[in-house]
């Protein structure tokens, strides 16, 4: 018997109440443009599965049943730990990616900064030297 | 002076962060021991005149937008290098750590074939140079560090008083390692891309302020880092173009 099967009715409500109310966060973000649509599709995705988890009690069991795991809480356990360690694991991928690329355009920036009073490459070094070459 | 065609441009690459205090010093100074050398200032996010101070004293400025720390300030003076088809690079530290009269030993072992030059503290007993006893220990740690992961036997790892000839330049402008002992990798990453890199003995001068905190854990933290670094291969360069040595 399975934490979700077993469990009083008020249980499966409360984790499709909470699956809607996550959808809605989100649908909320994508419409003010807060969240990226790959982001949104992620975690909608998330919402529906606690929805249908919610609404239909023996899914988990049979799950488990189907691929051979003894206890079903299990399963619910492996799949979301896995889903979030790949979801961390891809965000810091991103997160190393971006400041990779800030820190580029912060050179670029500062080297551009620096064109726009001369050109690189010129000699501006040494002013004392280059007086005494013009005089 | 009479500027031939002939003449390798150098440029002295200088990272500064809230420095300016010790900046005009160690510019004019530079200016008397290498009158003919170029200088950029790279301006690490400081919040002090170190900027100014940098451009009253009539040499390249260039001010990064915030604090990137002194690897990415080396790899902006590394691009600004390249863009301005400067043949040669040296590094010299804004706190006057590095004594300018020794650049010209680094020069030297350029025009000798080198693509890097390390100037070392240790290699020979030019003004023997002391530090602490955790220094000591962190910088023995670094060198063993350097030893198991390229092979190669260097006494001074983390000495950021170095020339780069101009396939170093061009490789380190898009290469160069951003996170702290950045100078250590960089020594690792132009080990592993080929390049000929030598020591050669230098005269510096103690440091003011005792800034060097490495603790046992951080440096563990860090020779594992390296070491992901070197097995993985990253920062690996699309073949550089390499000259032969004269």
């Amino acid at each position: 018997m399975s934490m979700l099967a077993a469990a009083t009715p008020r249980l499966h409500v409360i984790t499709a109440v909470a699956g809607v109310i996550c959808m809605l966060g989100i649908l909320r973000l994508v419409r003010r443009r807060q969240l990226r649509a790959k982001y949104a599709l992620l975690w909608l995705a998330v919402g529906v599965a606690f929805v249908v988890l919610g609404a239909s009690p023996g899914l988990l069991d049979w799950a488990a049943r189907r691929t051979g795991v003894a206890y079903a809480p299990d399963l619910l356990f492996l799949v979301g730990t896995l889903f979030l360690v790949l979801v961390v694991m891809h965000l810091s991928w991103e997160l190393s990616r971006l400041e990779d690329r800030t820190k580029i355009l912060a050179e670029e920036v500062a080297l551009m900064r620096t064109e726009l009073h001369g050109h690189i490459g010129g000699d501006q070094s040494h002013p004392p030297a280059e007086d005494r070459r013009t005089a | 002076m009479a500027q031939g065609p002939a003449k390798v441009r150098t440029i002295a690459i200088i990272p500064a962060f809230n420095e300016e205090e010790a900046l005009p010093g160690v510019l004019a100074e530079l200016r008397q021991a290498v009158p003919d050398i170029d200088v950029v200032v790279i301006s690490d996010g400081s919040r002090d005149r170190t900027a100014e101070v940098a451009r009253a004293a009539g040499v390249n400025v260039v001010e990064l937008p915030y604090n990137l720390g002194i690897g990415g300030a080396l790899q902006t003076g590394f691009r600004f290098a390249l863009r301005g088809g400067w043949a040669r690079a040296v590094q010299v530290d804004a706190d006057g750590q590095h004594d300018p009269g020794q650049i010209a030993r680094l020069l030297e072992a350029l025009d000798a074939g080198a693509d890097l030059v390390i100037g070392t503290r240790f290699a020979a007993q030019r003004g023997a140079y002391r530090v602490g006893r955790t220094r000591e220990r962190a910088m023995g740690a670094m060198r063993v560090a350097v030893r198991m992961l390229s092979g190669r036997r260097f006494t001074d790892t983390s000495s950021g008083f170095r020339a780069f000839d101009a396939d170093v330049i061009a490789f380190f402008a898009d290469t160069y390692p951003s996170e702290y002992m950045d100078s250590v990798e960089a020594l690792l990453l132009a080990l592993r891309e080929g390049f000929s890199v030598v020591e050669t003995p230098v005269t510096m001068r103690e440091r003011q302020a005792g800034r060097a905190s490495n603790r046992n854990l951080r440096l563990v933290y860090h020779f594992i880092r390296l070491a992901v670094v070197m097995v993985s291969g990253a920062g690996r360069h699309r073949a550089p173009v390499r000259e032969a040595v004269p």
